[in-house]
């Protein structure tokens, strides 16, 4: 089977809206959480969330092109951008062998706000000619193919919080087994509106003051927004054409709990979790750090950890797992792609982002969780968890090349 | 006003508990009568919707939150005092 790599990797997030931004204020341990600013803010129970800001599209876009950008497909292209000019891909031999894979779980729900408040808050009788093309799900996939001209294998996944994990797992797969040469793959999410924090408060889980992952005083997830995409390759493709490999996508697994519509299970993260290390081979021991799902809220941080025990056995007390959710916020369908960079901090520069706004223990999260403050040590491989509401679980292996 | 509000509390659980509202008694717990994290928070918004009052309930840490949900009476107690004004609600939004 063929190897695969990553040669590119481009982001917008709330920490910064490139790779480079987004590794520092993670090695900083610096929250982009804050007070959420949109129409009918002050309607909202839940009032703070990881908003990008200072992001201008008509510095990226023509205004004729941006009016078919919801938000999402924005930070998809700005993302895809920058990872291509990283792999410094500028044309391909055969571009029916690339394509795209990006997972939303909201897609343009923005759109759908904007929309939704037209018809019915204001009373008109129009919406705007683009609301259809700018809200659907593979908008971000379909943009990102046409301005790199990726002909090949292309569509968006959708499984909620675990939608990025599921796309580059697939992209890595169609690589690994041959049916395409290279893949875009990553994912965005772009929710902190009024009508799409409205349908999270009501669920009631989001916290009102604080993102604190494994923390005993956690109280639920923080939402952000955002993405990030990267170029996926076949190894002898990227070493032939001389590019900078930023490391080696060796695993992946994905399992479904078949259980519950929210709660998550134990048995079903164990089972993802092995999986991606099976896929891998990889030994339990050689694993030195997992980017954790860690959502801050009650039911995953200790499902998670107690999932890492069942996989990893004695192996558990020699790892480093942290959630960098508290920095960046939980970007749902985009988060498992932003929190790839904090795989390829580690990789790279050997750097652990932390799990900041960590104040109290909890017996039930007793793994490292990497408190507060970033560290440096060298890690040869690494995992990136993935847990969505339904209980579709996806967990990524990487490690240095 | 009690038996009103106690009805109307016993009739929303009874139906997201599937059973008659004979059947539901004040000292019933929620596990007794089978409501999952789901039930409850339908619960919770049935109540809302029924009193217009906004129920300060977060289901990450339940045992913490003003409004007590150990036992069909508690809440029927909790609901009483929102309506009244004395503590734990926040405005009803219109």
């Amino acid at each position: 089977m063929r190897r695969v790599v990553i040669t590119g990797a481009g982001t917008v997030n709330a920490l910064a809206h490139d790779v480079p931004g987004t590794m520092a204020a993670m090695a900083e341990g610096r929250s982009a959480i804050g007070p959420l600013a949109f129409p009918d803010v002050e309607r909202l129970t839940i009032r703070i969330g990881a908003q990008v800001r200072g992001f201008d599209p008509l510095a990226h876009f023509e205004p004729a092109k941006l009016a078919l950008y919801d938000p999402f497909t924005q930070y998809a292209l700005v993302s895809a951008r920058q990872a291509m000019a990283q792999a410094g891909l500028a044309e391909f031999a055969d571009p029916t062998r690339w394509g795209v894979i990006l997972g939303t779980a909201g897609g343009g729900n923005s759109t759908v706000n904007d929309a939704f408040r037209a018809v019915f808050a204001e009373e008109k009788n129009r919406v705007h000619p683009f609301t259809v093309p700018r809200l659907m799900n593979n908008a971000a996939t379909s943009h990102v193919s046409m301005e790199f001209g990726l002909m090949g294998p292309s569509f968006s996944v959708a499984t909620a919080c675990a939608s990025s994990n599921h796309a580059i797992g697939l992209a890595f797969q169609m690589i690994r087994a041959g049916m395409a040469e290279g893949m875009l793959a990553g994912g965005s999410e772009a929710m902190l509106n009024f009508g799409g924090l409205k349908a999270w408060e009501g669920l009631r889980v989001m916290s009102k003051d604080g993102c604190r992952p494994f923390s005993a005083t956690r109280n639920g997830m923080v939402q952000g927004e955002g993405g990030a995409v990267f170029v996926l390759e076949d190894y002898d493709h990227a070493r032939a054409r001389g590019a900078e490999i930023l490391s080696e996508i060796k695993g992946f697994a994905m399992s479904s709990d078949a259980s519950d519509i929210v709660t998550p299970s134990v048995e079903g993260a164990a089972r993802a979790i092995a999986g991606a290390l099976a896929d891998a081979r990889l030994a339990p021991e050689q694993v030195g750090y997992i980017n954790a799902h860690g959502t801050a809220t009650a039911a995953n941080d200790r499902t998670e950890c107690a999932a890492v025990r069942r996989a990893f056995g004695p192996a558990a007390d020699q790892l480093m797992m942290s959630s960098t959710k508290a920095m960046h916020g939980h970007c749902i369908g985009g988060t498992g792609a932003v929190e790839l960079i904090a795989c390829l901090m580690a990789l790279r520069a050997g750097v652990i982002a932390p799990t900041i706004g960590y104040d109290a223990p909890d017996p039930d999260c007793d793994l490292d969780v990497v408190p507060n403050t970033a560290r440096e040590v060298r890690v040869e491989s690494v995992l990136s968890n993935a847990f969505a509401f339904g209980g579709l679980n996806a967990v990524l292996a990487l490690g240095r090349v | 006003m009690r038996p009103v509000v106690q009805d109307q509390i016993i009739n929303i659980i009874a139906k997201e508990a599937i059973l008659e509202p004979a059947q539901v008694r004040p000292e019933m717990t929620l596990e007794e009568l089978g409501l999952d994290s789901l039930g409850l928070v339908e619960m919770i918004f049935a109540i809302e919707e029924a009193f217009d009052i906004s129920v300060p309930f977060n289901a990450n840490e339940p045992s913490q939150s003003e409004f007590d949900i150990s036992s069909v009476g508690s809440i029927v107690r909790a609901v009483e005092r929102m309506i009244l004004g004395q503590s734990g609600a926040e405005p009803a939004l219109a």
